[in-house]
């Protein structure tokens, strides 16, 4: 029976689905603004992480309140999937509960499907309930957690309120109008059958009930998942590549930059060969960039974390300049990574880039400069962190942020020489004397004066 | 090192001592404390001495990636030249940098930190801890350095360490994994802290001594945590009640090898 509802829902479904592959391609040209970096290395390895961190959400359960709730939104995403995928075929073919076939299994998904619907339900009110009166405090301060972040969450976890109940409606109707005609609605619903006399006993009014239930449930759907891109909430998607390509060598292994080995390396040896010059596809030599000043000098994994950041603030809330009040947060490096490539590249979002700048009161005083350096981040914030991995350690979607705050650095040491006095002059000790502190290097011995030896006797 | 080289040995294992090691008046203590461990247990090492130099740990954290080669690969020679293949160090910021960074310049060691190897002496029976009575009772903490730590997922050796000393081992709120930074490193040792409410070693040293009561010893692995949390100690005017000490001096003054 495939009647004009169906058409228009094929429209809607059509234009839902092609908007959201048309945000994605720009998203993905954003992330590949960045500099190239091989990360096949492992794959068993790599599968393992994600497996464990993604999809079983290891890291979370540090937090033990948040872990569960979260738990309950996530499994009721997962599973919620399979029934957004008979509503497509419902809607497309003008079936009703086209899946109704398989019987028992049905009958489970259904009850597993409802439980989960009531418990999303709670948990947003819950995670509302915190972000809004108990005001957690990571969730609530900071000067990038003002205007669009902080809307942007509340936005979310009321959609989710609204499908879930939509859902409800939508199968409560049915039920009671199965119950009407006296014939058995395949599938179980223990939530919904406790509230099965809560529209009357009207057909027609019911039937209406269901059917707009059914449509604000699916319209939703299609509006959320165009709204992700715009959203800290893309995480459910980004969640699984970025940790997938997360690091896998220890925490305090930083890169080594290779185009500085080599000049160094024809600096103590003049008979050393450098190797070619990288060339680009026009043949000219590529102009080598030490350290990051803007967007285009972070790889495309750095680019990928950004768009990946649940604004979560685990990694503030354990950072230790943040915690003793500097300037630094963790988790405003990565957001203004974010707001930096979507002004620069394109908006893959159909609503403005996350800017927390134009609506709130500035703390930090950056400049007029358009790059990510100095016109988002302030040489303040890097010079703060003492690369203590307490971030990268917090974060549940395996976020690198001591990676971008060491490669801005690197670009104010190396490119610009505007590391803060007392830096330079513990390089010029390790120069002259082979040591950070002014020491000449023939006392390196000295401690070996006062100590009593079998071996020196 | 050189000597050693001269009369045509070779150590079983090279200290690396490192600069504050060398330098700062504190850490030579400890430097002595473990010398006094490898005599004490037999093993065959030498030192570099003159011929160390910085491994260019802070240059690279500060962003100097060039004066950090500079280093690496003057030092890589050395080591290679007397054919270096084991490495321990009390350092946890020579540890890291000799182990995962050099690897990338051409330096393939076995590095070993000094909690571990203290940790392999101990369950070897080589160290024996007899002494042990002089900490029966006295409350400890162990403060984890960064470095060591989330860097390297080294927790539980210098742990084990304390426990042989028959101690009362405390746990601060933040510890392992989530342990606070001494305030430190990334070169911060070598400069003025950003402005903020506080600073870091203190916040550090008020939860260390909140877990530690009236009295008893913070313990440290690292130079940078040593200084930080003897500021700290200082500045809150407990340095008669609360001591800090490393592991290896701990281990040391058990074994009745230091005073
Ligand atoms: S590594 Fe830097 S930014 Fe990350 S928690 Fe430590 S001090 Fe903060
Ligand atoms: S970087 Fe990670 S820990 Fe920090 S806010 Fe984003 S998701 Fe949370």
């Amino acid at each position: 029976m495939i009647g004009i509802s169906n058409i228009i829902f094929l429209i809607v479904a059509a234009i839902g689905i092609g908007l959201f592959v048309w945000q994605i391609r720009k998203i993905r040209k954003n992330v590949l603004m960045g500099r190239d970096l091989v990360l096949e290395d492992n794959p068993s390895e790599r599968i393992n992480k994600t497996l464990l961190v993604a999809f079983g959400q290891q890291k979370m359960f540090k937090r033990m309140l948040p872990a569960i709730l979260h738990l309950f939104v996530y499994v009721g995403f997962l599973v919620i999937n399979i029934e957004v995928l008979e509503i497509l075929i419902d809607g497309i073919f003008g079936t009703h509960r086209v899946l109704g076939f398989m019987g028992p299994f049905y009958d489970g998904l259904m009850a597993v499907n409802e439980v989960l619907a009531a418990l999303v339900i709670v948990a947003c009110a819950i995670f509302l309930w915190r972000r809004n009166v108990t005001k957690v405090p990571r969730l609530a301060t900071g000067v990038e957690m003002r205007a669009w972040p902080k809307m942007d969450a509340n936005i979310i976890l009321m959609i989710e309120i609204i499908l879930m109940f939509a859902l409800f409606a939508f199968n409560i109707a049915d039920l009671k109008l199965a119950e009407l005609k006296g014939h058995e609605l395949a599938g179980a619903f223990p939530v919904s059958s406790m509230f099965v006399n809560a529209f009357g006993a009207d057909a027609g009014m019911l039937a209406t009930i269901a059917s707009v239930g059914w449509w604000i449930h699916i319209i939703g759907i299609l509006a959320f998942m165009n709204y992700l891109p715009s959203s800290k909430h893309f995480h459910i998607i980004m969640a699984f590549p970025n940790v997938y390509f997360s690091k896998l060598v220890p925490k305090g292994k930083m890169t080594t930059n290779p185009a500085i080995t080599h000049e160094i390396k024809a600096m103590l040896d003049p008979s050393y060969q450098p190797p070619a010059p990288e060339v680009d596809a026009e043949g000219n030599p590529v102009i080598q960039r030490f350290g990051a000043k803007d967007i285009e000098d972070l790889t495309w994994k750095q680019m990928m974390d950004a768009y990946t950041c649940t604004e979560c603030g685990r990694c503030t809330s354990v950072c230790p300049a943040n915690i003793t009040g500097k300037l630094l947060s963790p988790r405003k490096i990565i957001m203004d990574t974010r707001d930096r490539m979507e002004e620069k590249g394109e908006h893959p979002a159909i609503f403005k880039p996350n800017h927390y700048k134009e609506m709130g009161v500035e703390r930090v005083e950056t400049t007029e400069e358009k790059t990510l350096l100095r016109g988002y981040i302030t040489p303040e914030e890097l010079w703060a962190c003492t690369t203590c991995n307490a971030c990268v350690e917090s974060c549940p979607v395996n976020i690198d942020q001591l990676s971008t705050i060491m490669d801005l650095r690197r670009y104010l040491v190396l490119e610009e020489s505007a590391a803060p006095a007392s830096l330079n002059a513990m390089f010029t000790n390790i120069e002259n004397n082979g040591a950070p502190w002014a020491f000449p290097a023939s006392d390196r011995f000295n401690w070996a004066d006062e100590l009593y030896l079998p071996s020196k006797n | 090192m050189a000597e050693m080289a001269a009369n045509g040995q070779e150590p079983e294992v090279l200290f690396w001592v490192g600069c504050a090691g060398s330098f700062d008046d504190r850490y030579k203590r400890v430097t002595r404390a473990f010398v006094q461990i490898l005599e004490h247990v037999g093993v065959k090492y030498a030192v570099l001495g003159t011929e160390e130099s910085c491994t260019g740990d802070p240059a690279k954290r500060a962003g100097n990636e060039f004066l950090f080669q500079m280093q690496a690969l003057t030092n890589i020679e050395v080591l290679n030249g007397y054919n270096i293949k084991k490495i321990v160090t009390a350092c946890p910021h020579c540890f890291n940098t000799i182990k995962n960074e050099y690897p990338d310049l051409g330096g393939n060691y076995e590095v070993i930190h000094h909690s571990t190897f203290l940790q392999q002496l101990i369950n070897d029976g080589k160290v024996h801890v007899q002494g042990g009575e002089a900490f029966k009772g006295k409350r400890i903490t162990y403060h984890d350095s960064c470095y060591l730590g989330r860097a390297n997922d080294i927790y539980e050796a210098p742990r084990d360490v304390l426990a042989a000393l028959d101690a009362d081992l405390v746990e601060m709120k933040r510890s392992r994994a989530n342990g606070l930074c001494c305030g430190a490193g990334g070169a911060q040792m070598f400069k003025e802290a950003e402005p903020g409410r506080k600073e870091i070693n203190i916040e550090r040293t008020e939860e260390a001594l909140a877990t530690l009561g009236a009295e008893g010893v913070i313990a440290t692995a690292c130079p940078f945590c040593m200084v930080m949390m003897n500021d700290g100690v200082k500045n809150k005017e407990q340095e008669q009640n609360v001591k800090v000490f490393d592991i290896a001096e701990l281990i040391a003054q058990a074994e009745g090898l230091t005073k």
